[in-house]
């Protein structure tokens, strides 16, 4: 009964793109399928389209951080894309703040973060930032 | 004296209501899903609809976790013209012994970000909480368009 979210290998970056309103235990695999692919493949660069999801809770809010923490300690760049306006304005009144989290308003814009590093080097979230959504499409 | 009382009629008319069990992860996706038709139907905003559903999200989940599953009951209303959606979460688990503690940001008991208490309040704007250790937990929110 347990159905996984598909990710894609696109050379060294990996693809996921959220299509469903995922339960709990679906986002907790799809934490474990990434850091599987990762280590298998050697990606650099993990691209999370959520532009479908409605919302983002608590819960899907710690998977990101958790995935985008995780691929760093593996040498790998997490970068969202796609977020809803709504959910953007949500997420801070619900006290997510996602700190390290990079993002960008949509897949290009995406996929040009994760391909020049230089630009991936540049800590602009610290703990607790809560610009850190506003800032994330500014960098080129 | 006499005094001239000015009587504010409360008018409240429920559109309709209904009750989902929530026992189980998949039930917290159904209680969304519920949450996200009602808000719309009535003809709430999508940031008002996203907050809701997300405050909704938050206590259908902690009632799986924390309260051993229960019920959400949720209603479209008219009030003063004024059309909105209203959601009780009401299981029967240990309850919360101390509330305020329960409300504050990052406070768990669990592996959470303790968040889902203050972050539904913050989203709605009505809430009411009321626990009883042993007995169980009930809250109620509310967003009006
Ligand atoms: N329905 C409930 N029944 C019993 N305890 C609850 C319930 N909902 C919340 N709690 C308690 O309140 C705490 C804070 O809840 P919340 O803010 O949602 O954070 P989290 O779910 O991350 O722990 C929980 O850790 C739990 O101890
Ligand atoms: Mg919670």
């Amino acid at each position: 009964m347990m159905d996984r979210i598909p990710i894609l290998r696109m050379g060294q970056f990996l693809l996921v793109t959220i299509q469903v309103d995922m339960h709990d235990r679906l986002a907790l695999a799809l934490q474990d399928d990434l850091t599987t692919k990762i280590s298998e493949t050697g990606a650099t660069g993990v691209l999370i389209d959520i532009s479908s999801l409605e919302i983002v809770d608590s819960f899907i809010g710690r998977m990101v951080a958790n995935i985008s923490a995780m691929s760093k300690i593996l040498d790998a760049q997490t970068v969202i894309v796609g977020m809803q306006p709504a959910v953007a304005i949500t997420l801070v009144e619900l006290g997510l703040s996602l700190p390290g989290v990079r993002t960008a308003l949509d897949v290009e814009r995406g996929m040009a973060l994760l391909q020049n590093p230089r630009v991936n080097m540049t800590s602009y979230a610290q703990a607790g930032d809560e610009e850190n959504f506003d800032d994330s499409d500014n960098q080129n | 004296m006499p005094r001239l009382a000015t009587k504010k009629i409360l008018t409240t008319v429920i559109i309709k209501t209904e009750t989902l069990p929530v026992m189980a992860e998949h039930d917290v996706v159904k209680a969304r899903q519920m949450v996200r038709q009602w808000a719309s139907e009535i003809g709430l905003s999508l940031v008002d609809q996203t907050k809701i559903i997300t405050a909704a999200s938050e206590l259908a989940r902690n009632m799986v976790i924390y309260g051993g599953g229960g019920t959400m009951e949720i209603q479209s209303l008219e009030q003063y013209g004024r059309r909105g959606v209203k959601l009780v979460f009401e299981d029967k688990g240990p309850g919360i012994a101390d509330i305020t503690q329960a409300l504050k940001d990052g406070f768990t008991t669990g592996s959470g970000m303790g968040l889902g208490l203050g972050g539904a309040k913050r989203l709605s704007n009505e809430f009411e909480i009321e626990s009883t250790p042993g007995q169980g937990t009930r809250i109620m929110i509310a967003r009006w368009k």
